[in-house]
Parts: C-alpha cells; structure tokens; sequence
C-alpha cells in the first residue's frame, strides 16, 4: 500500500540490509534533510501563489496569469528575481545582528516543523510534550524579529519589531489557553495520543460549544502571532513601509518571507491537529458505508487539506479585515480573547469532568 | 453523532510490532524514543542553516557587489534621517511586557495541571479556580490602575 509511513518502514529495511547501521542512520538523517528542505521549498513556492490567487479570487482581480500555465510558476520566478538581487547590508547596521536574524527566523520555522504528523505513523519526532514545544519554540521567532528590527538602524524597522514583540507575546497567551482545552479533554501532551484521542471524533464536534470557542479564539490568536493581516502591524504598509522588514533586500528578505509562510503553515497544521483531528478520516455515527469511503482517502490527503483548509480561512480574513489599531489591538487580546478564553478553559475542565463530551 | 468504529486504530502493542522505519516508532532499535528521535532536531537546525545560507551564497554568486554612501543610508521613504534611530519608545510595550510575563509564567503551571486536569477529577477544578481567581484580581489591579490602556 502507498502511505508515507510504508515507505519510510521500505527505505528503512532496504537500508539496513545494504549498509552498516551508523550508515543508515547518516543516509536516513540526510534524506530527512533533503525532504525537510523540499518541503519548505515547496510550501514557500505554494503558499505564495495561493494567496495571491485567493486575494485576486476575491477581490474579483485575476490574478497572476502570465508566467506558466495559468500563472502557476509566478512564485518561482520571483524566487529568481530575489535571487539575482542584492542583499546588502546598511551601513549603520549591526553588521552581524542584522545577518544571524534571518537565520533564526529560518531555524525557528524548521524546528517547529519536528513534531507534526503529516500522515498517519509519519511524523519526525513524536516527542511526549509535542504541544508545549511548540509553544515554546514558537516564542523564540520574536526574538529575530526583534533582532532584525533593533539591528537595522531604521526607525520603521524599530517601531515594526516593538509592535510585533507586544503583539506576538499577548496573543500567545489566548492562544496557550485555547490549546490547552484541548489538552485538558486529551490529557496527554503527545501529538499523537492527542490525534488518536480523536478517533471518534473530531475534538470541535466532541466538545461542543466550548471547544468551538477554544477553536475560534485558537484561529484569531494564530492569525495575530504569525503577523498576518488583520493583525500586520509589525509590517503595516501605509505606516511603516515594510515593518521590521525594511532594510531587508535580496534573499535575505526572501528568508524572512519564507519564514512566516511557513509559519503560517506550521500553526495552521497544529490547529488541524487538536481541534480538526490531523489525520483522522471524517467519520458520521454509524454510517458504515460513508466511513469506509472516508477510511479509504489516504491520511496524507486530510491532514493537508485540513491545513490548507485553516490556510484558506486565515488567508480569507487578510483580504476581509481591514487593519487593527495597536491600541484595539492590545484591548482585542486583553480586554476580550484573554478573559473569556479563561473562562472557557474552566468550562471545558468542567466538561472533561462531568463526561458531557461524546 | 460523530462515532467511528474503533478498530481502526492500531492498537498499541500492534503500532510496536508493525513499526521500525526511522519515520515509525522503532522503541526496539535505537533507544526509548519513537520516530526519528532527538535527532531530528540536529537535522532540522543543520537543513534550515544549509537551506537559507546556501540560498544567500548563490544570490551572492549572481551579484557584483557595489557600495556607496547613499546606498548605505536607511531608507526613510526618500527623506535624510534626522537624529538617532534608536528613540525612546512608548512605555506601554513595557508595562504590556510586564503583565505578559506574569501570564506566561502562568501559562506555563497551567500545562503539567492539564495533563491530569480530567484524571484528578473536581481537585483539579477546584485548585484551579483559586488559582484563576487570584490571577483574576492581579489582572483586574491592572486594568484598574490603567496598565492596559494604551497611552
């Protein structure tokens, strides 16, 4: 059978019977590498071209129509024009700040990559507190968007990064709270005990309201920490030019780009993963029929399109929303997400407590 | 409602017996650790270096790189930048840094409470209540003294 997971367990014996173990882990270690890469390559590439294709959709534009069938290549050929480009650093730079940040950013959306399972027994590292090292490690990407700021010598950049280190910080903390509903109903960190624990449903249709509220508040807080729009202040165009961004040029901005699609992707695959179910087929009672249809969709196909799905929806808001004030934006997280997102968190304990969920 | 069967879920000794690849669990070869292990993370910090400065080395292949003193200059939409850039920011990033690390901190007890929250039955919403209770009044300290008003 064609699954990611067999092919791995295929690649993995006919390694083992051809070379010495230490080789194989060498190979097998390079391969993941190799794969990793390709993925982010290709998530840059798909991601770009998706929302420009959604904003012309919806904004009743067409689009991108000119390189490739359909315009289908226009993401690789700017990739080629920011290549040919020149990354130069300022002359007022901190010289070695101002090139690391990328870096980190990159490193930062790589490692977050680690515990998500993109198919069923796929998965890179299925640590038991995958949910709390995703939240820690997805702290650290506002350091280099600190360090990229306060390194440029710019005022815009400085004001962009200042924003987007209260910004990322406040809402990490309704979007902790959201995450850890999810927690309290699984009991167990691990991404997949939490995918299992949802075999018999999804945890949005198990827990009735208050997951819904956890999954909404869940959505907009993601939406804030990635600094997508209607939350962009870090970047707003009309106010600061290009954010922390400004005196980025060349691949060394593609970097920073490529970072928070990926980012965008990485918290809309933990989204689908605790609350949509990752890879778990959509299953109805005791339609036995629609459910073997369903189990014979590969688990590859639901957990990307349940991402893409979330992708979509934040993509949605970005061309729907106009952008938040900084002060509406603090009152939005502080005076509404956070309180009622504790709130919530006591009403799903006490629903995890009494049974009511299925 | 919602309800699939459940058999088709492996069960756990069956996901131990059935798995071995580097991508599956494989407790039997190499340590107590499932998938691919720590070691991912080495593999994943050394692609994102080799990724992104491989990607700078090659733009820097195509590119005769040339300086002067304009170009150096930071771009302020076109008009010479007057005094220093590193100016004094508005003192509410600070106080919402401060409330930040307080709730963070917070967060942060909250998730070993979590994990046995359903296990440990009504102690565990009880102690959370209270806690979630003098967090409460410390946030409503804050609002009332204006901490949360951006200024």
């Amino acid at each position: 059978m064609w699954s990611f997971s067999n092919i791995a367990n295929q690649l993995h014996y006919w390694l083992n019977d051809h070379f010495s173990p230490t080789l194989t882990l060498i190979i097998e270690m390079v391969l993941a590498g190799v794969a990793v890469i390709g993925l982010f390559a290709g998530l840059g590439l798909v991601l770009v071209i998706m929302e420009r294709k959604v904003s012309a959709w919806i904004q009743l534009r067409l689009g991108p129509n000119r390189v490739g069938p359909k315009g289908m290549l226009q993401s690789l050929a700017d990739t080629f024009k920011l290549l040919l480009k020149e990354g130069m650093t300022p002359s007022g730079a901190d010289k070695i700040m101002f090139n690391v940040a990328p870096f980190i950013a990159m490193i930062v959306a790589m490692l977050l990559l680690a515990p998500i399972a993109f198919a069923k027994d796929f998965q890179l590292w299925d640590l038991n507190i995958g949910v709390l090292y995703v939240s820690a490690i997805s702290s650290v990407s506002v350091i280099s968007i600190l360090m990229a700021g306060w390194s440029s010598n710019n005022k815009y950049s400085l004001m962009g990064a200042m924003r987007s280190g209260a910004q990322i910080v406040s809402y990490e903390l309704s979007a902790g709270l959201s995450v850890l509903a999810v927690i309290v109903m699984t009991g167990s960190l691990q991404v997949s005990d939490i995918i299992h624990s949802q075999a018999d449903g999804w945890w949005i249709f198990k827990g009735h309201i208050p997951m819904f509220i956890a999954f909404v508040t869940f959505i907009i807080a993601v939406t804030a920490e990635t600094n997508r729009a209607p939350f962009d202040l870090a970047e707003a165009e009309s106010e600061l030019t290009a954010g922390f961004h400004t005196e980025y040029s060349g691949m060394k901005f593609a970097l920073f780009f490529l970072a928070e699609y990926v980012n965008v992707f990485i918290v809309c695959a933990l989204g689908a993963t605790l609350f949509l179910g990752g890879w778990m087929p959509f299953h109805i009672g005791n339609w036995e029929g629609f459910n073997h249809v369903m189990d014979y969709i590969p688990s590859s196909v639901w957990f990307f399109g349940k991402t893409f799905f979330l992708i979509w929806l934040i993509m949605w808001f970005r061309w729907t929303f106009p952008r938040l004030r900084i002060d509406q934006l603090l009152n939005l997280e502080w005076k509404y997400l956070l309180p009622i997102s504790m709130v919530n968190l006591l009403l799903v304990t006490l629903m995890a407590i009494l049974k009511w969920h299925f | 409602m919602f309800i699939s069967g459940k058999n088709d879920i492996p069960q756990f000794e069956q996901v131990l017996a059935s798995c071995s690849s580097i991508f599956t669990c494989n407790e039997y070869i190499r340590g107590n650790q499932n998938y691919m292990g720590a070691s991912s993370l080495i593999v994943l910090i050394i692609s994102a270096i080799a990724f992104s400065g491989g990607a700078i080395l090659i733009s820097r292949l195509f590119l005769k790189p040339t300086t002067n003193k304009q170009k150096g200059e930071p771009y302020e939409c076109g008009i010479p930048t007057t005094g220093k850039t590193w100016v004094q920011l508005n003192v509410g990033y600070y106080l919402f840094a401060l409330i930040f690390l307080i709730f963070d901190v917070e967060l942060v007890f909250l998730y070993p409470w979590a994990v046995v929250a359903k296990s440990m039955g009504w102690q565990a919403l009880v102690e959370i209540v209270i806690f979630f209770f003098i967090l409460f009044a410390g946030f409503l300290y804050a609002h009332k003294k204006g901490a949360l008003k951006w200024i």
